[in-house]
C-alpha cells in the first residue's frame, strides 16, 4: 500500500471496535431492562409487560407474516423513497444551478415543504387509488423536500476556485454535473437523504394505515382494532427494528460515498 | 510569427451596483514561446484580474489577448491555470491521480495514453507513489506539486500560475520554486508567472513585468539576464540578483507611491 494510508495496529483496532460496541449495545440494554422490569407486574391492558410481549414475538411475525406484511411496506417504503431520491436530486440541481429558477420556485416550495404529508394522503388518495401507487406517492411526497432543499444548498455552495478550475479545463456540461457539482453537494444531499428516510417510515405507516389490506401499519391498526394489544406492541418492536436497520444501511452507504468527506473534515481538524 | 501570448490594450471595469472599479488600465505585453516571465506588481494592483482575462475566465472591457493569434473567447483548451488555493483547486473527493487525469479525461483521450501523461507528469513533481493519495491526505506543498501535475499532464501551450506559492511556509516555496524552474528547463513550456514576490520574481524570471498600482499599466519590462543555471544558495546572493532586485523593488514603490496621472483628471474635484 502507499505510504499515505493510515496504519493501525491489530490490538489497538479490536479494542476500538470492542469499545464502541459497549457504547452502542450499553443504553439500549439499560432501557430494555427497565422496561421489564418496570412492566414486570403490570396488569394493565394496554401496558402488557415486555415479558408477555416478547413471548408473543414469534408467533406473530412469522416467515409468512414478514412475507405477506413486512416485504410489501419495504418495498413501498423503497419505491417512494427512491423516487423521491432521483426527483428530489434532479429538480434540486436544476434549481441550484440557475438563479432565476430559483427566485421564482423558492417561495412555492416553502409553502409546499410547510404542508404536513400526511394531510395530503386522502387528496392523493382521489387520483392515486388506494392501491400501492398511492402508498408510494404518498412517501415520495413526503420524502422528496428535505432532499430537494438542502440538493439546492449543496449545488449553490459549490466552491468558486473549484467552479472556476473546472471551466479553465474545460469541464462542462455532464461532465460538471458528475464529477464536480453533485460530489461536491454530495454531503449535503446525503444529509437530506437522511431526513427522507425518517420521514419515510412514518409515511408508510401512516399511508398503510389509511386504506390497506396489508403492511406493516395495516396490520398494527388491526391488533389494535381487535384488542389484540401483545401482538400489537410486538408491531412498534418490528417497526423500531426496521427504522435501526434502515438507518444502519444506509450509514453503510453514506461512509462509502462520503468517506472522502469525513477524511477531509478529519484532516481540516487536525490542522486548522 | 504570432508571438505565443500576446495582451494588446486590455482594460477590465467592474460594474456593480452604482459603483465602477477599473482593475486594469491598459495593458501591453507579449511572451514568447518557451519564455518564463514574471508579472510583479504592489498588492491589489489586479494581477488576479489580468490573468482570469487571459485565462478566460474573465471577460475583458476592451483590448484582447491572443493566443498564437486566435483571440481568446473563453478557457482555451491548450492553457493551464494554476490556482493559489490548492486545497480548493484540487477535487477533495478524487484520488490524486483522478485528479490529474479529470481534464484529460475531458480531452478525450485514449486511457493508455491519460496513464502515461498522469504517471510521467506526477514524476516530474516527485510524486509519483502519491497516486492513489487523497491530496487532504497530503501538506500544503505536495497538494501545489499535485495541481502542478495536473496543469503538465494537460500539456498547455502556456501555463498560466497565480501566486501558487503565496499560501506555502518559505521552505516548501523554495522547493517549488526550484521544481518550477527545472520543469520549465527540462520541458521548455511556456509560463507566465504572478507574484507579489519581488525575489520570487527575478530568481524564478527570464523577463519581469513590473506592473503599477491598480488601474493597472505595465510600468517597466526587464530582461533577467542571470545565467540559466540557479539555485537557492548562490543566485540569491549574487550581485547581479541584488542589483535587478533593487530594480524591481524602486518600480514597485514608485508605483505605489505615484498616483497614475489621469485619475485626478478624471475626478469630480475642481482643476486647482
Amino acid at each position: 500500500m502507499s505510504r499515505y494510508s493510515p496504519a493501525r495496529t491489530g490490538a489497538a483496532a479490536w479494542r476500538r471496535v470492542l469499545l464502541r460496541m459497549l457504547f452502542t449495545l450499553a443504553l439500549p440494554a439499560v432501557l430494555v431492562t427497565v422496561w421489564w422490569v418496570a412492566s414486570d407486574g403490570s396488569t394493565n391492558v394496554y401496558w402488557p409487560p415486555l415479558r408477555t410481549i416478547l413471548k408473543a414475538f414469534p408467533d406473530v411475525w412469522t416467515a409468512e407474516r414478514l412475507r405477506t406484511d413486512v416485504r410489501p411496506s419495504v418495498l413501498r417504503l423503497l419505491g417512494g423513497y427512491a423516487t423521491a431520491a432521483v426527483v428530489g436530486v434532479a429538480l434540486g440541481t436544476v434549481i441550484g444551478s440557475h438563479r432565476r429558477v430559483r427566485a421564482v420556485c423558492e417561495p412555492v416550495l416553502e409553502f409546499l415543504r410547510a404542508v404536513p404529508p400526511p394531510v395530503l394522503v386522502p387528496v392523493i388518495m382521489l387520483f392515486a387509488g388506494i392501491g400501492d401507487t398511492m402508498k408510494v406517492v404518498v412517501i415520495a411526497s413526503g420524502c422528496v423536500w428535505p432532499v430537494l432543499l438542502n440538493t439546492v444548498e449543496g449545488v449553490r455552495a459549490v466552491d468558486p476556485v473549484m467552479a472556476e478550475t473546472a471551466r479553465s479545463y474545460g469541464i462542462t456540461g455532464v461532465a460538471r454535473l458528475r464529477d464536480v457539482v453533485l460530489p461536491s453537494a454530495s454531503p449535503q444531499i446525503f444529509a437530506g437523504l437522511r431526513q427522507a428516510l425518517s420521514i419515510g417510515i412514518i409515511l408508510m405507516v401512516i399511508s398503510e394505515m389509511f386504506a390497506a389490506s396489508n403492511g406493516l401499519g395495516f396490520t398494527i391498526v388491526q391488533f389494535q382494532r381487535g384488542f389484540a394489544i401483545p401482538d400489537m406492541w410486538t408491531g412498534i418492536l418490528v417497526l423500531g427494528l426496521l427504522g435501526f436497520v434502515l438507518s444502519v444501511l444506509f450509514r453503510i452507504v453514506e461512509r462509502r460515498v462520503l468517506g472522502w468527506y469525513h477524511g477531509l473534515r478529519a484532516s481540516t481538524r487536525r490542522s486548522p | 510569427m504570432h508571438p505565443r501570448l500576446a495582451v494588446s490594450g486590455l482594460r477590465k471595469v467592474y460594474e456593480g451596483s452604482g459603483r465602477r472599479v477599473e482593475a486594469v488600465r491598459d495593458l501591453t505585453f507579449t511572451v514568447e514561446a518557451g519564455e518564463l516571465v514574471c508579472l510583479v506588481g504592489p498588492s491589489g494592483c489586479g494581477k488576479t484580474t489580468l490573468l482570469k482575462c487571459m485565462a478566460g475566465l474573465l471577460t475583458p472591457t476592451s483590448g484582447e489577448v491572443l493566443l498564437e493569434g486566435r483571440r481568446v473567447t473563453g478557457p482555451p483548451p491548450d492553457m493551464a491555470f494554476v490556482f493559489q488555493e490548492y486545497g480548493r483547486s484540487l477535487f477533495p473527493w478524487m484520488r490524486v491521480g483522478e485528479n490529474v487525469e479529470l481534464p484529460l479525461k475531458q480531452k478525450r483521450l485514449p486511457k493508455g495514453l491519460r496513464r502515461e501523461l498522469v504517471a510521467d507528469a506526477l514524476r516530474s513533481v516527485g510524486l509519483e507513489d502519491a497516486l492513489s493519495a487523497y491530496p487532504w491526505q497530503l501538506s500544503g506543498g505536495m497538494q501545489q506539486r499535485v495541481a502542478i501535475a495536473r496543469a503538465l499532464a494537460y500539456e498547455p501551450r502556456v501555463l498560466l500560475m497565480d501566486e501558487p506559492f503565496a499560501a506555502v511556509d518559505a521552505q516548501t516555496r523554495a522547493d517549488l520554486e526550484d521544481l518550477v524552474r527545472g520543469l520549465w528547463r527540462e520541458r521548455g513550456i511556456t509560463i507566465l508567472f504572478v507574484t507579489h514576490d519581488i525575489d520570487e520574481a527575478v530568481y524564478l524570471g527570464e523577463r519581469v513585468v513590473v506592473l503599477s498600482a491598480s488601474p493597472t499599466v505595465v510600468r517597466e519590462q526587464l530582461t533577467v539576464d542571470l545565467p540559466p543555471e540557479r539555485d537557492q544558495l548562490h543566485t540569491r546572493v549574487a550581485p547581479r540578483f541584488a542589483e535587478l532586485r533593487t530594480r524591481v523593488y524602486e518600480q514597485i514603490q514608485a508605483a505605489k507611491r505615484d498616483t497614475p496621472v489621469d485619475r485626478l483628471t478624471k475626478s469630480d474635484a475642481p482643476p486647482a
